[in-house]
């Protein structure tokens, strides 16, 4: 499971994975430039373990969003290729992105229907299961605007879940968030990852929060986006963002964070 | 690491049981517990208004009657008018062509919504057909559609084909320029979610485009109801003939004919309450219950 895993290592002596290792996501010298423009990934070798944790760091303008695009299949690279072994991957956003002429019941079961569960009842019973397990039982006829910002999430990630593919894919999905929702769903993601089993690759630009969740942060340098640094986090879970722990390996990262950042101002 | 654990969900911070204590405490502090407004409350704040608006204007009239600032035959004062509204219907002449006029509009405009919303969604869709038709279509939205009455006249004869040529040119164009705004109006997350969620193709014009695009459809059904409405009365006020019957039309330019001002202001009476009618009784709560169900209203 770790033989993907580079140990934190200097700077600039990050070594791709072996390619005969299994991989739930793999990139392999990945680029993108957008018509006319400056390159906005650029050499980009990245492999999550089936089930591995994985946070993308970088401030902004690394491409964190463009990354996910490719994994998710909404947007091809320009060079390199990008691997899927599942063939799909779903994806959270910052906003729920639930559609509001459906209920957050008839959200889930959409997603069911175009996975091909096609008997109602089946669905109706999955719906049930997966509102249960982000613990909204009693919200299926709750239409989005009705629910707070951090049950629209939870909803959000049952529908992801509803998806059944091995990999997850979130984009920032905390950062509308007030700090106590947001704390109590950084659980909620962790017993859920460990109840699923899912491979998770998860953007932010809050260190903490990728320290207090990833089992490994890599960090994206800017314009062009490139891995600047990878570090494992042996923190057991339950981990607390309040932790010791966290909050050192979190003055590390930031500092290169930091430092990245600063090449930009010269 | 995650395999040891993958069985074994418990082991959070604060424990499952605490987790889902404090989930429930932070939905309920969250979730908004404004009471809904009194159904009968709601009414009397959207009726009242346009009542009191309407006694007003009525009032002014009176006023401008009693001043006899034009004689009685070019301003009828609101008894005459009333009266004569009441002559229309007891003569049974009302009925009919309030009938007649409702009759060939529901055809034209539900002729105008079979062509106009496939119409709007390919020039929504595709970027050639749009940069082809649309600036067609909004040349046509702003062209009077009573300039079609001539020519439509001349091709039919007067026939009620004729008619529904200019309500189809006047409501065609203004419905399919409203799916065209709605589909435009669609956020694209919406789309990545979809795409993400395996709508693809039809699959996503189905379950995605349309329904996000429906508030603008409708509004856009609404505007194309009332450039066939009006369509439809021009039409009828300039051509007479048997195959078209006695509509509201024919009763105002029979007013205008038999020099009865009285009688051509309770046909314009009709009319509006005809066009504020289908208004307010089809499309207002067909959009009110849109809007709310997505807590846009």
């Amino acid at each position: 499971m770790t033989a993907t895993v580079e140990t934190s290592a200097p700077p600039g002596t990050v070594t791709s994975a072996t390619g005969t290792a299994p991989a739930a996501v793999r990139l392999s010298g990945v680029g993108k430039t957008f018509a006319g423009g400056a390159p906005v990934l650029d050499g980009i070798d990245l492999t999550v373990a089936p089930g591995e944790f994985v946070c993308l760091l970088g401030a902004s303008g690394c491409g964190k969003s463009t990354l996910l695009n490719l994994v998710a299949d909404l947007d091809a690279p320009s060079s390199g290729t990008v691997e899927v072994p599942s063939g799909r991957a779903a994806l959270m956003f910052q906003e729920s992105a639930l559609f509001p002429w459906l209920t957050a019941g008839e959200n889930i079961d959409l997603a069911l229907r175009l996975r091909g569960l096609s008997r109602r009842r089946d669905r109706q019973a999955e719906t049930e299961r997966l509102l249960d397990l982000v613990r909204l039982r009693g919200a299926y006829d709750k239409r989005p605007h009705q629910l707070s910002g951090g049950m629209r999430q939870r909803v959000a990630l049952a529908r992801a879940l509803a998806q059944d593919t091995p990999v997850l894919l979130m984009d920032e999905p905390f950062a509308a968030l007030d700090a106590i929702t947001r704390d109590v769903l950084h659980e909620e993601l962790i017993r859920l990852w460990e109840a699923t089993g899912l491979a998770v690759l998860f953007v932010t630009h809050n260190v903490r929060e990728a320290v207090r969740l990833g089992q490994r942060v890599v960090l994206l340098s800017s314009r062009p986006g490139r891995v600047a640094q990878q570090w494992e986090v042996d923190i057991p879970q339950p981990r607390r963002i309040e932790d010791k722990a966290v909050a050192d390996l979190s003055v590390e990262i930031t500092d290169h964070l930091r430092k990245e950042i600063s090449r930009h101002g010269r | 690491m995650a395999a040891d654990t993958t069985d074994t969900a418990a082991g959070a911070a604060t424990g499952g049981d605490t987790l889902a204590h404090i989930e429930a405490g932070l939905d309920a502090l969250e979730t908004s517990t404004e009471p809904e407004s009194g159904r009968l409350r709601q009414v009397a704040a959207s009726v009242l208004p346009p009542i009191v608006v309407l006694a007003l204007i009525v009032a002014v009239w009176q006023l401008l009657y009693a001043a006899k600032i034009w004689p009685d035959w070019k301003l009828p004062g609101p008894s005459e008018v009333f009266s004569s509204l009441k002559d229309t219907f007891s003569g049974g002449d009302a009925w009919g062509a309030v009938g007649h006029s409702i009759g060939h509009g529901a055809v034209g405009f539900g002729a105008s919504v079979a062509l106009g919303t496939p119409l709007g969604i390919l020039v929504g869709r595709y970027k050639a057909v749009r940069s082809g038709l649309g600036p067609i279509l909004s040349g046509l939205q702003s062209l009077p559609s009573v300039a079609w009455v001539p020519p439509a006249l001349m091709f039919f004869g007067p026939t009620p084909a004729m008619l529904y040529t200019v309500v189809l040119l006047g409501a065609v164009p203004s419905i399919a320029v409203g799916v065209m705004s709605g589909l435009d109006q669609v956020p694209p997350i919406y789309l990545r979610v979809g795409h993400n969620i395996g709508a693809r193709g039809l699959a996503s014009v189905r379950h995605v485009l349309l329904p996000a695009a429906l508030p603008g459809y409708l509004a856009g059904l609404r505007q194309g109801w009332a450039f066939a409405w009006r369509s439809l009365l021009a039409s009828e006020i300039i051509v007479q003939s048997a195959s078209l019957g006695h509509s509201l039309g024919f009763l105002l330019k029979n007013s205008q004919d038999a020099n009865d001002m009285s009688g051509a202001f309770a046909a314009i009476v009709l009319i509006l309450a005809v066009g504020v009618a289908v208004n307010q009784l089809l499309f207002a709560p067909l959009e009110r219950r849109v809007l709310k169900a997505r807590g846009l209203a």
